[in-house]
Order: structure tokens, then sequence, then C-alpha cells
């Protein structure tokens, strides 16, 4: 059964996993940090594959047709993606993780060999990775319809906490039963399934759209335990190092993003965001001002400076390469041109990186936000596009609001505000924006691609 | 408290892993900028797949006529596969954005 050449080789491969989570937080390594961390993978299948387990039955066809299902599917999924879909995306792929976990679970516990005991901890090992395995599935898939938007926030259970609470209560009993038991009685396992499904499903139900992000990292830190957990099943080095690695480094990447929103993991589990009534008290009178594409150009043509503060909203439109030809339009008449990215733009951080990135942006041109912040009081005018509570003044001033204390972007310290947006409607987390009432703010209404190319032939024109 | 002390002494190196791979988790990604965290955590999703590997184990281990486990670790194979394969792509994807970007 021991084979020393594989095991050793079991070794290089979560070396790889590890060098290449490494590299991946770093932008000159990260390319490499990902083929690294596969090409990892891809050892420690192989491996596994040909491990001399003994006389197994192998059963390499049910083995291909699996690989080839999930890889032509994966593959497809990959690359047709649009990139601002990318937080759907990571879900999906993440709910399969869950999905694998709990499925080995189940049927290890329909092959555990007659006279198990089952007070035990390889018992305890797949009844938790059964929990984690089901939440991270269910879970997974209520985030991404809640991104997609086919589920609202707006549907809500009574008093989700204490329902949770009971449920989870309910989920220890259930294990402890079986656990007690002689013989395996299957039933259990199944009603187990059931409430641990269930957990997922009202686990992230009660947290709102704009916190999906937290939470999708959060249950992909659960895939990662999971995996450990079935690791721990066949005592296998791979899964226990790789399932632990990405569950710290998951959880510690969930608690960074809880950071950059300036929340704590247990507000944004609590349902902060949309759960909360909303003060919505500002000083400042409800009065906008309209401008006009016309107005907007000139403006934009006859500055020294401007900067673009991207957000969702661009991406959405599939504006983004407008929004480049608008930027390289100025450049030529003489204006500096800047994008304002705050950490949290885009449905995900770094999501608008990426997007801008995608469009062919030099990355010269993007500023952190604190680097924005420095230049905003020498600019003339800011450009809003699709973007609404990273440029929320309610975040310090308006202390009783839910986004109190976020690090915003001040677009306010610049000589003229353009606010780009269909709409008067609030932003993803459904909190008005004092911003549109600003002295210094006119509101652009329209379809953020529409209204880019508007502007262009304006200037053109102009 | 006797099965918790055996299996703690059974599983005494694999516990030893376990702890120190948290650290190591923790440690591995502690300075990561917000430009990187989506790709990052598609890339660590793409690891997470590596349950794969408990369900070719099973499979392997699998009577050919024990349909229950065969079509589940089928299953199985097949969305940790989705999950391998699609997360390292897209993150592969995503980074070749940012590596074109800087050409220019």
């Amino acid at each position: 059964m021991e084979n020393p050449t594989l095991d050793f080789l079991y070794l290089i491969a979560i070396v790889l996993f590890i060098v290449g989570l490494k590299g991946l937080s770093h932008p000159e390594s990260a390319r490499r940090g990902n083929l690294l961390a596969a090409a990892g993978m891809i050892l420690g299948i192989i491996i596994t594959l040909f491990y001399p387990f003994g006389n197994t039955p192998n059963n390499y066809g049910w083995i291909a047709a699996g690989a080839a299902v999930g890889g032509i599917i994966g593959y497809l999924a990959a690359i047709k993606v649009k990139m601002t879909k990318m937080p759907e995306m990571v879900s999906i792929f993440n709910g399969f993780g869950g999905a694998c976990t709990m499925l080995i679970a189940i049927t290890e516990f329909k092959t555990l060999p007659p006279g198990t005991e089952f007070m035990s901890g390889q018992v305890l090992t797949i009844i938790f990775s059964l929990f984690i395995g089901s939440v991270a599935f269910s879970g997974s898939f209520v985030a991404f319809g809640k991104l997609d938007g086919f589920l609202r926030d707006s549907i809500k259970l009574p008093a989700p906490q204490l329902f949770n609470g009971i449920l989870l209560l309910g989920i220890i009993v259930i294990s402890g039963y079986i656990m007690s038991m002689d013989e395996l009685n299957y039933t259990y396992v199944l009603i187990l399934l059931l409430l641990s499904i269930l957990y997922g499903i009202t686990f992230v139900l009660p947290i709102g759209g704009g916190d999906m992000p937290v939470v999708i990292s959060l249950l992909n830190s659960f895939t990662g335990l999971g995996a450990a957990g079935a690791g721990l099943i066949y005592g296998n080095q791979v899964m226990i190092v790789g399932g632990i690695l990405v569950g710290a480094s998951g959880t510690f990447l969930t608690i960074l993003m809880c950071e950059a929103m300036n929340r704590s993991l247990i507000n944004v589990i609590i349902g902060g965001l949309g759960a909360t009534t909303l003060s919505g008290d500002s000083s400042r009178e409800k009065v906008y001002r309209e401008a006009t594409h016309g107005d907007t150009a000139i403006l934009l043509k006859y500055s020294q400076k401007v900067m673009i503060v991207p957000g969702y909203g661009l991406a959405v439109a599939q504006a983004q390469h407008a929004c480049q030809d608008l930027e390289s339009m100025l450049e030529k008449e003489g204006v500096q041109v800047y994008y304002g990215i705050h950490p949290v733009a885009g449905r995900m951080p770094g999501h608008m990186n990426v997007l801008l990135a995608e469009a062919d942006v030099p990355y010269e041109k993007l500023l952190e936000m604190d680097d924005s912040n420095g230049e905003l009081p020498t600019t003339d005018v800011v450009l809003v596009i699709g973007a609404n509570d990273v440029v929320n003044p309610a975040a310090k001033e308006d202390e009783g609001s839910p986004i109190y204390g976020m690090p915003i972007i001040d677009v306010e310290m610049a000589k003229n505000v353009i606010v780009m947006k269909r709409s008067m409607r609030t932003g993803y987390a459904g909190i008005d924006n004092p911003l549109f009432y600003g002295e210094k703010t006119k509101m652009l209404f329209g379809d953020a691609k529409d209204s880019l190319n508007k502007l262009k032939a304006e200037i053109t024109n102009a | 408290m006797d099965v918790i002390l055996n299996f703690i002494s059974e599983n005494i190196v694999m516990i030893y892993i376990l702890v120190l791979a948290i650290f190591l988790g923790m440690e591995v990604i502690s300075n990561v900028p917000a430009v990187l965290h989506t790709p990052l955590m598609s890339g660590a999703n793409a690891v997470s797949g590596v349950v794969i590997i408990g369900a070719i184990w099973l499979i392997r281990n699998a009577e050919p006529d024990n349909y229950f486990v065969l079509i589940i670790g089928f299953f199985g194979i097949a969305m940790a596969t989705i999950n391998v394969i699609g997360g390292f792509a897209v993150t592969n994807r995503m980074l070749e954005m940012f590596k074109k970007k800087k050409k220019n």
C-alpha cells in the first residue's frame, strides 16, 4: 500500500500549492503562481490515479467519463464568461467543489465496513465533511442567485438568526445521535444531509446582496475545510494541506475584505447592510441638478485634469471600452485623465481593475483610493460612472448610515462632479446618496454606454 | 474521552500537519493588495477542488457492480473537475489581462 516515491511526489504537489498561492498574492508573480498551483493539482491527480492501493477495481472508465464531462463544462464556462460575471462564476465553481465533498461524505457512510465503531473520530470527520460540504454547496448557489438577481433581498425569513440557531442545534443533535448508534440507520444520514443543505440556504439568504463577495470568500474557505475533512477520512496529505491552505487563506481574505469596507465579519453575517432601517438623515436638501451631454462635453474638453470613478454600473452597461475611448479622446485634447479605483468598486474587491484591464486601460492611469484622494483637490472634473456607495459622503458625515466609517473616494474635493447614472435609485447597498444633492454635483442620466458615446460625439463637434 | 484521545494519538501526524497548515495559509497571503483579491479568491477556489483526489480514490476502490458509489463518484469527479479546470482557467484569463495592460 505504501510507495515512497509517490508519497514524495505528493509532497511536491503540496509545495506547488504553497508556492502558487504565495505567487498569487503579488502582482508580478500572480500568473506564474496560478500556473504552479494548477501544476500541483495535476501532479496530485496523476499520482492518485496510479497510486498502487493494492488489487483495486480502478474503474478508470467512470473516472475518465466524469473528468471529461466536468472538464469540458468547466473550460467552456471559464473562457465564455463575461468578466463582469466573475463573482457569479466563482460562486458556482465553489458550489460544485462543496457538492463533491458532500457526495464523498454520503458514500463514505454507505461504505463503512460492518462493525464500525460510530463513536469515533473517523465518523465525526465524515459528519463534519458532510455538513460543511453541503453548506458550501447550497450556500454558494444562493449567493449566485442573489448576485444574478433572481433571488431578491426582499425574500426574508422571520427571525433568521433564531431560525438558524435552532437549525444548527438540530444538526448537532442528529450528529450526536448518529454517533451513538450501534448500527447505521441511513435515514438519519439523509436527515443530516437535508438539514445541512437547508442551513446553507438560510445562512446566506438573510445577508444583503452587496455583501455576497464576502460570503463567497467565506464559503470558499468552507469548501477548503470540507476538502481537508475528506483528506482526513482518506489520510491524504495533499487534500489536508490543500484544503486547510484554502480554508485559512480564505478566512483571512474574508476578513481583509470586511476591513476594506470597515465592517466586521459578524456584522456582515448578521446582515448589517440592507437589513437595518436606513436613517437617510442628511442635512442636505434633496434637490439635484441635471446636466446635458453638451455641457458635460465642453466642461470635459476644456479641463486640465479629469478623474473617472467607475463602479459596477459601468460594468453592467459594458461601457468599459467606450470609457477608454473617451479617455483617449480627452488625452488628445491635452486633458490629463486618471481613474480613481476604490478597493471594493465593482462587485468584488479588485474587480474593477480586471474590467479596465480588459478594456486596455494603461496600468499607470489607475490610482488607488489614497492616491485618488491626493489628486482630487487639483482635479477639475470628476466623472462618476455607475458608482454609488464608494463615493457616498454619508460614509463620513452620517453616523446613522450603515456604511458610516467606510473609506470613500471623496469626489467633492474636486471642482466639479458629474454623476452618470440611470436614475435616482439607490446603489447596491440600498442607501441614499447625499452626493447627488451636493453643490458641485450635476446628474447626467442615461445608460452609461449611451451617455459615453454621446459625450464622444459632442466632444468631436465642440 | 477515550475515543477522542485515541483518535488524536492515531492521527497525531495529520493533526500536526493540519495545525501548521492553518498558520501557513494565513501567512502566505498576508500581504495581498486589493487589486488581487478577485484573482486570489478564484485561484484559491480552484485549489479547493483538490477534493477531486478523494473522488478518484472513492471510484478506484469501488466494486464494479456498486452503482451507488460509481454514479455518485462520477458526479463527484465531474463537479470537482468543473471547479478545478474552470477555476484555474478563469484565473489565468483574468491575470492575462493584467499582463497585457502592463506591456502598453
